[in-house]
């Protein structure tokens, strides 16, 4: 009973930030604000939605988090090699004010 | 009408939009990503119709394998269509 | 209760995949790729829930697996690597 109350909270989160991920994807300015809204909030979700199965269902609680553990794994390396590709590609985030690009500091600093 | 219906109607509407995007584009590594989405929504489709192998071998091979192979390609030869 | 899980899930899918068909670069539209694997990844774990099999788990952990390797390709391919 416990559990199944448990599950089905963790669904409900879980489902409801795919949702919200989704929604920021299709509603931010530029690349890395989708990246931003994309890739966390879907991560959190995926998770969520995972584990609160494994909870709704405990026989398959094993394979559940075996599944998590490689979306938490493999989500944020794609998420990085992604954003250095679109960086590297030449495009410029959306800001207000000129010259808060750290980024580019960094590596003039590693190339000399 | 049964719910699950709807969602084999819905997912196959976005799998024509993607094979029809994939098709007429002239940059190819857009079209190698529209090929991609294709492998994907078809897997969820197969999952649904109650053939799992099928879709466990449609996501190992259309969206890992067929990628990396096309993006080679795409990186030995040229990305822009005439 | 699962009705609401279900429909979310299938807004999530067709809002990655709107994304996916009018991003303007080629970068928004693979964010939109490796959403879109993300969400299918969960919502077949969900779906085999609904069905009560326990062997189809094992397409999503293929996903899990296998997902995120065209994304790295793609995004190499970006970086000028390769």
């Amino acid at each position: 009973m416990i559990l199944n109350i448990v599950g089905n909270i963790l669904v409900t989160v879980g489902t409801v930030f795919l949702f919200l991920g989704a929604l920021g994807i299709f509603r931010m300015p530029d690349v890395y604000s989708r990246l931003q809204a994309g890739t966390k909030a879907t991560t959190l979700g995926a998770l969520s939605t995972v584990i609160g199965v494994g909870f709704l269902q405990p026989e398959w609680i094993w394979k559940t988090l075996l599944i998590a553990i490689f979306i938490a794994i493999s989500n944020p390396i794609s998420s990085h090699a992604l954003a250095r590709g679109s960086y590297k590609t030449g495009l410029k985030p959306y800001m207000k004010k000129e010259g808060l690009d750290s980024y580019a500091e960094v590596e003039k600093e590693e190339v000399k | 009408m049964n719910w699950l219906t709807i969602v084999v109607v819905i997912l196959s509407i976005v799998l024509i939009i993607a094979a029809v995007f994939a098709v007429y584009q002239k940059d190819l590594l857009l079209a190698v990503i529209g090929t991609s989405a294709v492998s994907v929504v078809l897997s969820v489709l197969f999952y649904i119709l109650q053939a799992p192998d099928v879709a466990l071998t449609e996501a190992a091979i259309g969206v890992a394998l067929t990628t990396i192979i096309f993006v080679i390609t795409i990186k030995k030869t040229k990305r822009f269509e005439e | 209760m699962i009705y609401i899980y279900v429909i979310l899930i299938v807004l999530a899918i067709i809002f990655a995949a709107l994304r996916g068909l009018l991003g303007p670069t080629a970068s928004d539209r693979v964010v939109a790729l490796d959403n879109l694997t993300t969400i299918s990844t969960a919502g077949l774990v969900l779906l085999g829930f609904v069905f009560q099999r326990f062997i189809y788990i094992d397409v999503s952990l293929i996903y899990g697996v296998l997902s995120f390797v065209g994304v790295l390709t793609i995004a190499r391919y970006l970086e000028g690597g390769l």
